[in-house]
């Protein structure tokens, strides 16, 4: 017999024992995406010189900052189990839209707000379908996907190159850190829309719902929560990242085209995925999804390094990292039943 | 609730609702109708509930008693009849309107999110905020405020589903009783609680009761329903058939309004001598200390053939471990099984399936409801899936073993080829259950197998148990109701702290001595 020295009878060793829980940790996926970077950082440096200078690390984030963006809005989206498959085609679109208007002599002011209209009110109008009619979201947002990039060529079948000085000069500005380090402003916008999404996500009621929805929306209708303002509202945070991340793509590339951006909605996924994020929703945090681009740049950087291997090599290791992910998901996810 | 005696009746106090004619009604639902396709769920139904009373929803499995509460906070759309709530007719499109106007409503199963925390559970929807941020500070302090009412002491950050079902029923509650509601509805709210935490919450009732505010209760425990409650409705079949001040009906008289019969099974079941175990036989299940650190320490416990075994135990007390544990659904890191005298190693409920191993657990509708499959779908699916696909049961055995589970649980609809999840909570559970007995295993562990089912059925559930014994099956029966457990076992174990305490063959045993077991121990740890 243990010793309960309980002055009431009321079942205290049950009690005592529940006081021992900790917080169960959501973190851990995280840390074990945050691990496979040290890893390959780790790997990188031993194999190829220069690796593993800061520069080389800041890159990652120069170099992805938009697939940054897009991957917070669909982390959102994801957190509700829902997907968005229009991110991809909603970045084209907004690079043609910045592309063209600008080209048309808009302010470039106005030309950013044209944008993010835009792919907020595509995001708002899917979820809109998903939630009041009841339609999948794989399917409502494959109609957005071919929707925004049949909106494209309407627009232009051609490329359009930017000329507009600000985007230039945006484009080529950079600033410098101490230690001949530099990053372009591209990343602290990606940053900043990164911790924004964390605060939202953990110190709101709306980002606590999204949890919540996540976690059983049925509950969460019966909880008494706004199940519906969430479930559209993910969507338009979606395609507002969406758009953004085509702003900041237009500045990496300097044009607006089409064809650009074919697949990142993929892309976008895999890092939510490898960042931890549980595809049926209620579990993941958005620092996990940034650690998840940043992985999928490691991956792209060893290409680069190597100069041997062909590109193709990017998607196998993306492949095989999302099925080892998915596949340790499915292990925590079978403990937590248990 | 074996015994019908009527002394459990409350008389204390003046007892609000003695003269509703001069009190306006919180709730008046008048001539509602609900049908779904192929069933009228509730047919003219009228409903009234007075400031400051407890009013009791009685009915069996499937008489409307969730149907008509969820009529009320507009989770479904009415066919006929208007609801008057605090004098004003409505017509709310669900809980967040509901809640608005004051009725803050529990459901029959636990409705929350298990990937949220315990804080978050209880506050969120209305959780203090700052300038749009949540005060995670005070949300916590206030829910620990809360569940310390109900008895709880728990990190209101701790995850909701690393709890108990219990835990999470309370924590249902106490996001419920936060709410400042003039209505409070509570659909089987102590389902899976034990004693001890039922009488906390009754506490909170009575309180809440004493502020004016009305409460819904629904349960299938007799003895909690007078107990607590001033007025009770009682359902049969979606229709009213009465309405009465809790003191002037009997159990007797309530059993009957509610079957529409006389309940004869209730007697304690016969035991026969023949079914004392005899140790030179080779049990069916021997675990010689089986343990698990933190969940329970070692045990040892034969099982014979043909013999039941009742689990009992204070909630937290290691029972449902033990079942765990013993199927394999929980890896043991201590101890030996044996199967009719073979050493096994049972590291998955496949495995223990594979040796027939029954387990039915008390999260039995978290861990098994398949709703869109049809009763009989879900109930032949163990029986399936242990004979392996290639080996499909035959359509007419098949059908012989439907029929016979849901005549012998009562099962309503009686129709195999009713979608699950359109039946009634109870008659969910009867199915899940069903699905073990069909499989006939060599030892069926059943926890709580009789939680959320009513005074009938419970009778009828033992029945089959006790028959099912006799045929030769060794059972291993947990469930928090004492009677229950000494009308159907032969021999009772006594957990308490994560260990066995006691084994002592079932003769002549009363709860008071089972109690006193269990209370012994606490004297020793307190000596
Ligand atoms: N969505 C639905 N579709 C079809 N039939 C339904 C639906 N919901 C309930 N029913 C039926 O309505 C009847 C009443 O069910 P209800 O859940 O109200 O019973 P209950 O009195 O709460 O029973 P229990 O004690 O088992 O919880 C049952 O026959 C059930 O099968
Ligand atoms: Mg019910």
């Amino acid at each position: 017999m243990t010793t309960a020295t309980a002055s009431d009878v009321s079942g205290r060793s049950f009690v005592d024992r529940l006081k021992g829980y900790s917080p169960p940790s959501q973190v851990l996926p995280v840390l074990a995406t945050f691990a496979l970077l040290v890893g390959m950082f780790g790997v990188g440096s031993i194999r190829y010189e220069g690796f593993a200078s800061p520069q080389v690390v800041l890159n990652l984030f120069v170099d992805n900052a938009f697939l940054i963006v897009l991957a917070v809005g669909m982390t959102f989206v994801i957190l509700t189990g829902g997907i968005d498959l229009s991110v991809g085609s909603v970045v084209a679109l907004s690079t043609m839209i910045a592309a063209s208007t600008l080209r048309a002599g808009w302010p470039p002011t106005m030309a950013v707000l044209a944008v993010l209209v835009t792919g907020t009110t595509l995001g708002l109008a899917m979820g809109l379908v998903i939630h009041y009619f009841e339609v999948q979201p794989f399917i409502a947002t494959l109609a957005g996907m071919f929707l925004a990039r049949g909106l494209c060529y309407l627009i232009s079948v051609e490329s359009i190159p930017i000329k507009d000085e600000t985007f230039q000069s945006l484009s080529a500005a950079s600033i410098t850190l101490p230690g001949e380090l530099y990053v372009t402003p591209t990343v602290l916008i990606s940053l900043l829309v990164v911790a924004i999404a964390a605060w939202v996500l953990h110190m709101t009621r709306f980002g606590r719902t999204v949890y919540a929805v996540g976690g059983s929306e049925s509950s969460a209708m019966l909880m008494g929560l706004a199940v519906a303002r969430v479930k559209v509202g993910v969507y338009a945070i979606s395609g507002f990242c969406s758009s953004l991340g085509g702003l900041l793509f237009a500045l990496y590339m300097l044009s607006g085209y089409s064809l650009h951006a074919v697949g990142m909605e993929l892309d976008a996924i895999a890092a939510v995925v490898i960042g931890g994020t549980l595809l049926t929703g209620g579990y993941g945090l958005v620092i996990g999804s940034l650690l998840g681009v940043l992985v999928l740049g490691t991956i792209q950087t060893f290409i680069s390094f190597d100069g041997t291997l062909s590109s193709w090599w990017t998607k196998i290791s993306i492949g095989v990292l999302l099925l080892v992910f998915v596949v340790l998901q499915r292990f925590f996810t079978r403990r937590e039943v248990s | 609730m074996t015994h019908m005696s009527a002394d459990a009746h409350p008389s204390s106090g003046p007892r609000p609702g003695d003269a509703p004619s001069d009190i306006e009604p919180v709730v008046e639902m008048t001539g509602i109708t609900i049908t779904f396709p192929g069933v009228t769920a509730l047919d003219d139904v009228s409903f009234r509930m007075f400031p400051g009373e407890v009013h009791a929803l009685m009915g069996e499995n499937g008489a409307g008693k969730s149907t008509l509460i969820k009529a009320l906070t507009g989770v479904y759309t009415i066919d006929a009849g208007t609801i008057r709530v605090g004098g004003t007719e409505q017509q709310f499109a669900g809980t967040a309107t509901a809640q608005a106007a004051g009725v803050s409503t529990v459901y029959q199963e636990v409705n929350l999110c298990t990937n949220l925390s315990v804080a978050e559970n209880m506050m969120l929807g209305r959780e203090p905020r700052r300038l749009g941020r949540i005060d995670h500070r005070r949300m916590n302090r206030r829910t620990r405020e809360v569940l310390a009412r109900l008895g709880l002491d728990i990190a209101p950050r701790s995850r909701l589903g690393d709890h108990p079902i219990a835990v999470q029923q309370l924590v249902a509650i106490g996001r419920a009783v936060d709410i400042e509601a003039r209505v409070l509805v509570l659909d089987e709210p102590t389902a899976s609680l034990d004693s001890e935490e039922v009488d906390k919450l009754f506490e909170v009732v009575r309180s809440l009761r004493s502020q004016g505010v009305a409460i819904l209760f629904v349960s299938h425990f007799l003895d909690q329903v007078f107990a607590i409650s001033d007025r009770m409705t009682v359902l049969r079949n979606g229709r009213l058939v009465g309405e009465h001040l809790t003191r002037d009906v009997t159990r007797l008289e309530l059993v009957e309004e509610m079957l529409g019969r006389e309940l004869e099974v209730l007697e304690r079941l016969d035991r026969e001598p023949s079914r004392q175990p005899d140790e030179r036989r080779t049990p069916v299940l021997r675990a010689v200390g089986l343990g698990r650190k933190g969940a329970l320490a070692p045990v040892d416990l034969d099982v014979y053939d043909g013999e039941v075994i009742g689990i009992a135990g204070l909630l937290g007390s290691g029972r449902t471990e033990l079942a765990r544990l013993l199927f394999g659904a929980d890896a043991s890191d201590s101890g030996t099984v044996e199967l009719r005298g073979r050493r096994v190693h049972l590291r998955s409920p496949r495995k223990a399936v594979d040796q027939r191993i029954g387990f039915s657990s008390e999260n039995r509708r978290s861990e098994g409801v398949i709703g869109d499959l049809t009763v009989a779908e879900n109930m032949l699916l163990g029986l399936q899936a242990a004979r392996g696909w290639l080996r499909p049961v035959p359509p007419r055995t098949r059908d012989q073993l439907v029929t016979k589970y849901v005549e012998a649980l009562d099962i309503r609809p009686a129709n195999p080829d009713a979608l699950m999840r359109n039946l009634s909570g109870g008659n969910q559970q009867k199915v899940l259950l069903a699905r073990w007995l069909i499989m006939q295993p060599d030892l069926l562990i059943l926890d709580e197998p009789t939680r959320g089912i009513d005074v009938g059925a419970k009778a009828q559930i033992q029945q089959v148990v006790d028959d099912l014994a006799r045929d030769g099956m060794g059972v291993v029966f947990i469930s928090a109701e004492l009677e229950e457990v000494l009308r159907l076992s032969d021999r009772l174990v006594v957990m308490r702290d994560r260990h066995k305490v006691d084994e002592i063959p079932n003769v002549q045993t009363t709860t008071a001595d089972l109690m006193a077991i269990i209370a012994r121990d606490e004297e020793v740890a307190r000596a």
